[in-house]
C-alpha cells in the first residue's frame, strides 16, 4: 500500500441518502438501439440467443420496484481501483478517471443507484482464475470496484486504462480497450449491463461485439470522450462516460390515469 | 413543424462477457477484495417465510449447461410485499430482507443455487391477485441483452391457473417452461428449474 496517497474519499459520503423512485410504470424499450440476441458476427451468440418472440409485459409492480442499496453495502476504497487491490505499490497503467452521471430518458438524474465495474488490467489481462491471456496479472490491481450515484445522478472512480486483449471470435478479433459496467436505477426493467469504450481507439470499428450494436448514434454513445477538464494535472487522464436508464412515468395516481 | 420530443436514448446493452465474475462476484473469479459481498442467500435468521431453495441450470442450444452465467432474482417477501417504496400495497415490510441476490453457476456443472424464501402472493394494479412468483435476470457471454423471466411454483396450481402473466403466454404447453418443481431434499424444500435459451422447450423470457 503506497502510504503517501490519500485515500479518494467522496465528501458526499456522508450525506442522508436520497431516494426519490417513481412508480409509474417504464418506457418501452426501443430495441432497435440494442444488439439482437441472434448476432452472428459475435460466434458466442449463436447458441444462446432465445429465437422465439419476446412476451410483452406491462410494467407490473415486479417491474417498477428492484433492490435499493445504500452507503452500507460499500467499502471505503470501493471506488479507487488504484488503491483497493494495492499490496506493495501503485498498479501499472496511465492513471486514469472515470466519471459521468447516470440519467432516465426524461433527462433526469437517477440519485443512489449502485454503479459496478471491472476490467482487465493495463497489459489486457484479467485477475480471473479462466482468464489465460499471456500477459502479466498484475500483483497490485484486482480491477473492479462500485460506486453509489449522489442525489444529481453523477459517479466517478479512479483505475489504470486497461489494455486490449486477443480473444477467440475470428483469428485477429481483439477487444478494444474497455470497463464493464453493471447499473440498477430504481426499478428491476432498468436493470442494464454494457460496457464503455475510449475515444479515438482504433480496435472500435473492428469489434465483432461493439458492431452487434445496430445503430451508429448507439454505438457512440458507448465511446467516452477525454475530458481534459476533469483531469487531474500531473497525475491523471479523465473520460466522460453519461449512462441512460429507461424512462419511467410519473407516480400513478388511482383517481388521475390520464396523467400517466 | 411541431416541437421535438427529445427523450434521450436508453445506453445500448452490451454483453457481460465470460468474466463477469470479476465485478460482480469477485470471489468466484478467485480473489477476495470487497469488505462486503453480495450473495445468493437471501435470508437472514430473522426472516419469515418458508425457507426454500431456488436450483437450476441455463441449457445452451445443444442443451449444455452455460457454466459462465450469472442469475439475479427479485422478489417480495412471504406477505407479499416488494422491499421497495413503490410498492404501495398492504402487505408488512419487513427489515432486513431485501429481496434480492446474485449468483454465478459453477464452473463444472453449470448449477445455480439461490437461499431464500417463498414470495407471497401480490396484487397487481388491476387489483388482480398474481401467482407467487421470482422475477430472474440473465447475463453471460454471449447474451447481448440480459433476459427476464419468472419463476413461479409447482404447487400453486390454481394461482398459476389464474395468473394474468401465465395467461398471456399462448400457446399454454409454453407456460410450464416457468414453473419450478417442488421437491424435499434432506428435509430442505427445493425448487428445480431448468431455463432452455433455445430449442422446442425454449423458456417464455419477457419484453418487460
Amino acid at each position: 500500500m503506497n502510504a503517501q496517497a490519500p485515500a479518494l474519499q467522496d465528501p458526499r459520503l456522508n450525506r442522508p441518502e436520497p431516494f426519490a423512485p417513481r412508480d409509474g410504470g417504464f418506457f418501452q424499450r426501443d430495441r432497435s438501439i440494442h444488439p439482437p440476441a441472434h448476432a452472428p458476427g459475435y460466434k458466442s451468440s449463436v447458441l444462446r440467443s432465445p429465437r422465439q418472440a419476446l412476451l410483452s409485459l406491462e410494467s407490473s409492480v415486479s417491474e417498477i420496484t428492484g433492490p435499493v442499496f445504500g452507503h452500507n453495502d460499500l467499502g471505503p476504497l470501493d471506488n479507487d481501483l488504484i488503491r483497493n487491490y494495492a499490496k506493495d505499490g501503485d498498479p501499472v497503467g496511465e492513471r486514469t478517471i472515470i466519471h459521468g452521471r447516470v440519467l432516465d430518458e426524461t433527462g433526469r438524474g437517477v440519485p443512489s443507484t449502485l454503479v459496478e465495474f471491472w476490467q482487465a488490467n493495463a497489459g489486457g489481462r484479467y485477475r480471473h482464475k479462466k482468464d489465460t491471456y499471456l500477459a502479466p496479472v498484475d500483483p497490485n490491481f484486482g480491477g473492479c470496484g462500485r460506486a453509489l450515484t449522489d442525489e444529481t445522478g453523477y459517479y466517478y472512480f479512479r483505475t489504470v486504462k486497461p489494455g486490449p486483449y486477443p480473444w477467440r471470435n475470428y483469428v485477429n478479433s481483439w477487444r478494444p480497450a474497455h470497463i464493464h459496467f453493471s447499473v440498477f436505477g430504481s426499478g428491476f426493467a432498468q436493470r442494464l449491463i454494457t460496457q464503455m469504450y475510449f475515444e479515438g481507439d482504433p480496435l472500435i470499428p473492428v469489434c465483432p461485439i461493439l458492431t452487434t450494436i445496430p445503430d451508429k448514434d448507439a454505438l457512440d454513445r458507448l465511446v467516452a470522450p477525454l475530458d481534459l477538464n476533469a483531469s487531474t494535472p500531473f497525475d491523471s487522464l479523465a473520460y466522460r462516460f453519461d449512462i441512460v436508464l429507461r424512462g419511467q412515468r410519473s407516480t400513478y395516481f388511482e383517481n388521475r390515469s390520464e396523467g400517466n | 413543424m411541431p416541437q421535438p420530443l427529445n427523450y434521450l436514448k436508453e445506453t445500448a446493452s452490451q454483453t457481460a462477457g465470460p468474466y463477469v465474475h470479476i465485478g460482480l462476484i469477485p470471489a468466484m473469479a478467485g480473489f477476495d477484495i470487497f469488505e462486503k459481498n453480495f450473495s445468493n442467500v437471501l435470508v437472514t435468521p430473522a426472516t419469515r417465510g418458508e425457507r426454500i431453495t431456488l436450483e437450476g441450470k441455463v441449457l445452451d442450444g445443444t442443451g449444455t449447461p452455460l457454466r459462465d452465467v450469472l442469475l439475479e432474482i427479485w422478489q417480495a417477501n412471504a406477505a407479499g410485499r416488494y422491499n421497495h417504496p413503490a410498492d404501495r400495497s398492504a402487505g408488512a415490510l419487513e427489515q432486513g430482507f431485501r429481496g434480492w441476490g446474485r449468483a454465478g453457476s459453477d464452473f463444472e456443472s453449470g448449477l445455480v443455487t439461490f437461499e431464500t424464501v417463498k414470495p407471497g402472493a401480490i396484487t397487481d394494479r388491476a387489483g388482480r391477485k398474481c401467482a407467487p412468483h421470482v422475477n430472474v435476470w440473465i447475463v453471460a457471454r454471449g447474451i447481448n441483452i440480459g433476459l427476464n423471466t419468472r419463476l413461479y411454483f409447482s404447487d400453486e396450481e390454481a394461482a398459476n391457473a389464474a395468473d394474468p402473466v401465465l395467461n398471456l403466454i399462448e400457446p399454454p404447453v409454453r407456460r410450464k417452461t416457468l414453473v419450478a418443481a417442488r421437491s424435499e431434499r434432506a428435509g430442505k424444500i427445493v425448487y428445480s428449474f431448468t431455463i432452455n435459451l433455445q430449442g422446442p422447450d425454449e423458456t417464455v423470457f419477457f419484453d418487460v
